[in-house]
């Protein structure tokens, strides 16, 4: 109760005018800056910081924050247009986003990404109201075991899919792996795979990766196919907007339990880009059509853009340059803010809800804009992507050598096109592949090398099991349903 | 006297300013960050950012960019390639020469050209907040008592945190296992949630738990406690932990420099000009309030004290670091 009494308070700082300009800018700032790959949130939480240094420090979080959200947005628009994620956790949104805007269903695709990234965002923001302490105190139980688990958990929930060949599957998070390893590691602090290259000092940048195999690698096999993306003649109306709006109610489901899966993944800090992942590998499980998703259904954009926004604690990069802010604007992070600094932080949390519905509005009328893009000519427009693409790759650390590594990854994304190997293991293991290694040794470390460690509380137990059921499950049921023919799946 | 301070400082400052006046940056110049984004040496930069635009201490604007990749190797190697361009100015810790001891990362603090140290970060012990250990005589007491299983939690491996962990060892006679995490911060979370057992952490890095109870400071590894300042619990200032030394702990003194630098081969004119430039950074109000809130102790090295400093540290870090083994020649 005392809680709704603080958020009333916050409202009355949000909603002044000054304050909801700064949030205008602040989301429109942020599409722009999500939009263009390689750029992403916390290079425009970098771009933005000096001119916070005169604000008062709740102005200054205001705008960052809806920095932040308007990036978020905007990261899912080339995603689901051009298959170039803008930002780490909307690559899950390609898998079925970008399959639905060359049906000419683009329109539809951003609307329902928009739509639920707000829904899941308000339902972060409430759960933060109501539950910001217990959910602070719940974080404090994790340590480096639980944290091997999480990752655990979201990698058992995407990889025990169907589809392609296990064998295949195992390859691609292999190297996914490996990529994951290059450069510093950070429990014996010696180099690994750098081959004596400077350049691969500060290890293989995920986005590059992404950005070659996702959208060059798209646009050598569109090429390739027929020239032309097919949603060149689709019919692009704002009705279709009102349509999915209408339309959306009945997914409720995904909804749900993607917003819980991004507040579970924020609270355990896994990460937007995990929680993205694992909600479209439960969603697709979970699903009627399995056999559908991938080839452009809904609910293959609505569960990963519910989760990724879920609670809204911004992604480890973004929230370490904000805490550097903090400082800067001479504030301390850290749990006493809530007892110092009341009008900050309530202020921040009302103006999450403000700022949401003014980024979804936002965004919902740049959607027949964008949507209108893709009826320019193909052969105009592919030009433009690796032009794109290339200076996005460059935007990652200035590097000309990440140029060389993105094209390079272009010529791989083709190529597992076309021996049908699947992509979304490798980016899924680059993401948490360094993260997890990092929590499993120290685990190891911690409790003498002894596996026991993920079985050593109930935490820890429930969630690698979990994991496992999950892990094995697929082999389970289709061991079960093939006792009368002869097998046919290798196993993993 | 108030009202003239400003006008003595200006005027102390004029013969200096009019004699180096024949080098200024063309451009914009670029502020080589060597840490992750929000670290300890990003603030660094954005402080020195801060106190040169609001004073209009340089006609030309500034640009940070961050370069932690690889521990920070990645910026050093940035700014190594940049020879004789001074219009790049790294900005780092003793990570510049420990770095290449540990690890085969294509520089060495001799491609670079240091301009100044600026300030210089404390380490301390902590523990919990409801941690029984009342002082650092009960902390040796208590990893004594665990016979080996003490675990001490830090930044980054084979770097400070690490070191101190290993001085720690030598000084008390006991085995500690040293649990690397990506950052301070990180280390600190995991502390207060009562998963390890200490950490060594710069101030900085602890005073948001510090100030809600949940981790506490045992002592300082100085010879001096710190500057007197105000209150930062209820009941103790950053004054009021008392060295490590004087509890028994025999590691005399033990600090972190920050440190900016120019890359190699650049003109003696362009160094004079940064070192002047930082030597006014260091006066200005901004830039004591910064080293009073991060609670780090401001003494500026500059020319030969700064190289006299360097290699004193160096060869105590390559010492270390020969006799655990860690030498990648």
């Amino acid at each position: 109760m005392d809680n709704i009494g603080d958020l009333l308070h916050g409202f009355q700082v949000a909603l002044t005018g000054y304050h909801l300009m700064l949030m205008v800018v602040g989301v429109l700032f942020g599409i722009l800056v999500g939009v263009l790959p390689g750029l992403g949130a916390p290079n425009g939480v970098t771009l933005l910081i000096p001119l916070t240094f005169t604000m008062e420090p709740v102005s200054a979080i205001i705008l960052l924050a809806s920095m932040y959200w308007g990036a978020l947005f905007g990261g899912s628009t080339t995603s689901i247009l051009f298959n170039i994620p803008g930002e780490p956790s909307s690559v899950a949104t390609t898998f079925d986003g970008h399959p639905m805007a060359k049906q000419g269903r683009a329109t539809e695709a951003l609307s329902y990404a928009f739509l639920s990234a707000a829904f899941g965002a308000l339902f972060g923001v409430v759960v933060i109201t109501l539950l910001a302490g217990p959910a602070a105190t719940f974080a404090h139980k994790f340590s480096s075991p639980e944290y091997f688990a999480v990752y655990f958990l979201a990698f058992a929930c995407f990889v025990g899919l169907g589809g392609a060949s296990p064998f295949k599957t195992l390859v691609s998070a292999g190297m996914g792996f490996s990529l994951a390893a290059v450069g510093m590691d950070t429990i014996s602090g010696s180099l690994r795979l750098t081959f004596e290259l400077p350049d691969l000092i500060k290890g293989v940048s995920f986005l590059v990766a992404v950005i070659g195999l996702f959208g060059i690698g798209e646009l050598i096999a569109t090429m390739e196919e027929r020239l032309e993306f097919r949603g060149v003649h689709a019919r692009i109306s704002p009705r279709d907007v009102l349509k999915t709006i209408a339309a959306l109610p009945s997914y409720w489901v995904v909804l749900v339990r993607s917003s819980l899966v991004g507040c579970w993944m924020g609270i355990t800090p896994g990460g937007p880009t995990a929680a993205s992942f694992m909600s479209y590998g439960l969603a697709r499980r979970f699903a009627p059509r399995t056999g559908e998703f991938g080839k452009g259904v809904p609910e293959g954009v609505i569960a990963p853009e519910a989760a990724d926004l879920a609670l809204g604690i911004p992604g480890s990069a973004t929230a370490a340059v904000m805490m550097g802010g903090l400082m800067i604007w001479g504030l301390h992070p850290g749990p006493m803010l809530f007892v110092d600094q009341k009008s900050f932080v309530w202020g921040l949390i009302a103006s999450m809800y403000v700022a949401n519905v003014v980024a979804v509005v936002l965004v919902l009328f740049t959607v027949p804009l964008f949507a209108a893009i893709l009826r320019i000519p193909f052969a105009i427009i592919a030009p433009l992507i690796v032009v794109v693409c290339f200076v996005s790759a460059w935007t990652v650390s200035s590097s000309p050598f990440d140029l060389w590594l993105a094209f390079l990854f272009g010529l791989i994304g083709y190529l597992f096109k076309k021996c049908e190997y699947p992509i979304a293991p490798l980016v899924l293991a680059m993401v948490i592949g360094d993260k997890a290694e990092d929590a499993f040794r120290q685990s190891m470390i911690i409790h003498g090398g002894s596996l026991g460690a993920f079985w050593s509380n109930w935490l820890c137990g429930t969630i690698m099991t979990l994991g496992f059921v999950l892990l094995l499950w697929p082999l389970v049921s289709s061991a079960l349903q093939r006792t009368k023919s002869p097998p046919a799946s290798a196993g993993g | 006297m108030n009202k003239l301070a400003p006008l003595a400082f200006a005027m102390a400052l004029l013969p200096a300013s009019a004699a180096l006046a024949e080098w200024k940056p063309s451009k914009a110049v670029e502020f080589v960050v060597t840490a992750g984004a929000g670290g300890g040496t990003d603030i660094f930069a954005r402080a020195v950012q801060a106190a040169v635009q609001k004073n209009n201490l340089m006609s030309q604007p500034i640009i940070v960019t961050i370069k932690g990749g690889g521990s920070g190797a990645e910026g050093y190697v940035y700014t190594k390639s940049a020879e004789g361009d001074p219009h790049k100015l790294v900005f780092g810790t003793h990570n510049m020469y420990v770095l290449p001891l540990a690890a085969k990362v294509a520089f060495t603090h001799r491609d670079l050209t240091p301009i100044a140290a600026m300030v210089f970060d404390e380490f301390m012990i902590w523990v919990k907040g409801d941690s029984p250990i009342k002082d650092a005589k009960g902390f040796v007491e208590a990893v004594k008592a665990k016979g080996g299983q003490w675990k001490m939690a830090g930044a980054q491996s084979k770097d400070s945190d690490e070191l101190v962990t290993k001085l720690l060892d030598k000084a008390i006679g006991a085995k500690i296992i040293y649990v690397p995490y990506k950052s301070g911060g990180e280390a600190d979370v995991q502390l207060s949630g009562g998963h390890l057992d200490s950490h060594v952490n710069n101030p900085a890095e602890s005073v948001g738990n510090w100030k809600a109870g949940k981790v506490r400071p045992l002592c300082v590894f100085n010879r001096e406690p710190l500057a007197a300042g105000p209150k930062v619990t209820e009941t103790q200032a950053w004054s009021d932990i008392p060295t490590c030394r004087s509890q028994g702990i025999a590691i005399d003194q033990f600090q972190q420099p920050r440190i900016a630098s120019l890359p190699g081969k650049v003109p003696a004119e362009a160094v004079a000009f940064y070192q002047d430039l930082l030597r006014k950074v260091a006066e200005t109000p901004e830039w004591k309030e910064y080293v009073a809130r991060t609670a780090q102790s401001g003494r500026v090295l500059i020319g030969g004290d700064l190289t006299k400093f360097i290699d004193g540290d160096y060869v105590r870090f390559q010492a270390v670091f020969k006799e655990e083994g860690w030498l990648v020649q």
